[in-house]
């Protein structure tokens, strides 16, 4: 009886455990605790739904009994539930880790404050991935955001660098224009179509689309998402965001957020302007291809400049979102599924590469490039889980980087333009300049007399390490399930509504 | 002149948007980017608070021998974007006051320059 509740519950539990978690000061592994329980909780309700939409199809739940299109509906399909699956899978495994890591590096007194807004940032991230109601996802994304500015500024807590808050301040200030630039698409449609009900509009749409609030609203939705995504040249946020951050916070964000804010852009362009079909040979298309090739090479180029292994890979960030922007903005299966996949399995590399930097900040201090000399051999299954994923970021056969790329090339030559594919693949090149740095570095430098002694990283933290990080090799092996998925849900984003 | 006219709010909605906008990315002090970033939310406020006014519509509450009612909804929704605005603003505000202790100063010009200095000391 419950489990018809679940698509709704999964985003009120932690929605409700947030403020809960704030009234224990000083009491920080019971706040941990109970953020460790209700995500999980809201995980195995996450597999419920998507074990439903996978037998049965779409779901559609209509919060407190009130029929859409007037009420708020949450509507589930396979898209949706591939997002739902990875922000609850991303947000209670990163738990796991988070205690031994926090600790280390926020304040005892600030603990609970910090699982209070990590249960927001969750409760924000689930939300947007199964409302069907566009004022409703605007409102989840500023739940989202506005935790995520707070997360990110507790990065500048105990020894952290005040760099944090700025970047925090910087984050604010983007991410509320991105924002406000949605409400501002949401509200030119409603005016030209009277409904907020995602489903709705795609009925309405067609019949207004030619008017000059219609194609006012989709460029204003557009810009605000690319925003919040961070396609080059609106990424500018991301680098410091995510360097400064606290190790558990660029773990979760780099995972989750972008890639919502993807989700939100595909639904968008392929469900609620479907009918026009706004990527088919159009002048947006053109400038997404070729900023995300721009994205591909200043996002790997300006990542082998780094000598904060953070940012190293915050900028290898915006080179992945630019190959799976390439893959969405192609339009056709093939480049649907690879930038579906590819999302996919670059939420579970970064995630992965985040969590051993966080490991290695805890015993070694510091995430230099020109301070961690020789921790291969100090920490070796932290380093191991962190050159796996690197080779999956790469694209190595047998990792599930190989298997997106492959897609990719495949739907970009299936477009004849082999000129492209030769751009993806010298990028690709460049991405193993940079991990190559962190191999040397790592292995092949001596460890100095003057660094703290650092033994393996405790167990808390390795297991969730490496679960990322087999599971980037394990969906390489065995890409079925990923593909299939993402090839169910192409297939009903390039059919129109589902 | 209609034309003009007519669409006063929209040319009111659009030079605050814009106005807004240009004081975020123009103005180098801290606390007067999120004036700007108030003042851009608000033209959001105005365009869809003009949307929801029906002509002879009076406010949205029933009552007896009235028939025409101005549109509540995006009333209700302007008031989520509004607690949004503040929310937003409040915690900008935070962030300044912190930044204030922890680099002496509001003005981005000179938070820039601290900033390149630590990176230069870190290369």
């Amino acid at each position: 009886m419950i489990a018809a509740h679940y698509v709704a519950l999964q985003v009120v539990l932690p929605l409700i455990s947030a403020p809960i978690c704030a009234l224990f000061p000083r009491r920080s592994q019971l706040t941990w605790g109970i953020a460790l329980v209700v995500t999980g909780i809201s995980l195995f309700m996450s597999f419920n739904v998507l074990n439903t939409v996978l037998d049965h199809g779409l779901i559609s739940y209509e919060l407190g009994g009130w029929v859409a299109p007037l009420g708020i509906e949450y509507r589930i399909d396979v898209l949706s539930s591939l997002l739902m699956i990875i922000v609850s899978a991303i947000g209670a495994f990163v738990l796991l880790y988070a205690r031994h890591s926090v600790e280390r590096e926020i304040g005892k007194d600030r603990i609970h404050l910090f699982y209070t807004m990590y249960l927001l940032s969750f409760t924000g991230l689930l939300g947007m991935t199964v409302t069907g109601d566009v004022f409703n996802l605007f409102v989840f994304l500023e739940i989202s955001s506005l935790s995520t500015y707070v997360l990110i500024s507790m990065g500048a807590e105990k020894n952290g660098d005040p760099r944090a808050l700025t970047a925090a301040y910087r984050y604010l200030i983007l991410g509320t224009i991105g924002a406000t630039f949605y409400v501002i698409g949401v509200g030119l449609m409603y005016m030209m179509t009277g409904t907020l009900n995602m489903a709705d509009l795609v009925q309405r749409l067609p019949q207004v689309i030619d008017t000059g609030a219609i194609q006012a609203a989709l460029a204003f939705l557009t810009v605000g998402m690319l925003l919040k995504a961070a396609v080059f040249p609106l990424h500018i946020w991301l680098p410091n965001a995510y360097a400064y951050a606290p190790s558990v916070v660029s773990a979760f964000l780099a995972a989750t957020a972008t890639k919502v804010s993807i989700y939100v852009l595909l639904r968008i362009f392929f469900t609620m302007f479907g009918s026009t079909n706004p990527l088919d040979g159009t002048p947006l298309s053109m400038i997404l291809i070729l900023l995300s090739i721009v994205a591909m090479f200043v996002g790997s180029i300006i990542a082998i400049t780094q000598v904060n292994l953070k940012k190293l890979l915050a900028y290898s960030s915006v080179a992945q979102i630019g190959y799976i922007i390439l893959g969405i903005v192609l339009a056709t299966e093939t480049g649907l599924i690879a930038g579906l996949v590819h999302l996919f399995n670059h939420a579970v590399m970064k995630c992965a590469l985040f969590l051993a930097l966080g490991a290695i900040l805890a015993q070694r201090g510091s995430i230099y490039l020109n301070k961690i000399q020789g921790v291969g051999k100090q920490m070796p299954w932290t380093v191991g889980a962190f050159v796996t994923a690197g080779l999956s970021v790469i694209g190595v056969p047998l990792t599930a980087g190989f298997v997106s790329k492959w897609y990719l090339l495949k739907g970009v030559l299936e477009q004849g333009w082999w000129f492209v594919a030769l751009l993806i693949l010298i990028s690709s090149l460049l991405a193993v300049i940079y991990i190559w740095k962190v191999i040397e570095v790592a292995y092949f430098k001596p460890v100095p007399e003057n660094a703290p002694e650092a033994g393996e990283a405790p167990l808390s933290m390795l297991l969730p390490l490496w679960i990322m990080a087999g599971a980037s090799v394990y969906f390489g092996i065995d890409a079925n399930t990923t593909v299939d998925i993402a090839k169910t849900a192409a297939q009903s984003l390039l059919g129109g509504a589902p | 002149m209609e034309t003009i006219l007519g669409l006063s709010v929209y040319w009111l909605t659009i030079m605050l948007m814009m106005n807004g906008l240009f004081i975020v990315i123009a103005d180098g002090n801290l606390v007067k980017k999120l004036v700007g970033l108030n003042i851009f939310q608000t033209s959001v406020f105005i365009l869809y608070v003009s949307m929801s006014k029906v002509y002879d519509g009076t406010a949205p509450i029933l009552d007896e021998g009235i028939k025409i009612y101005s549109n509540p909804l995006p009333h209700v929704l302007i008031l989520t974007a509004i607690v949004v605005g503040i929310a937003t603003t409040a915690l900008g505000l935070a962030l300044v006051v912190r930044i204030r202790r922890a680099y002496g100063s509001i003005e981005e010009v000179h938070i820039h320059q601290i900033e390149q200095q630590k990176e230069a000391e870190e290369v």
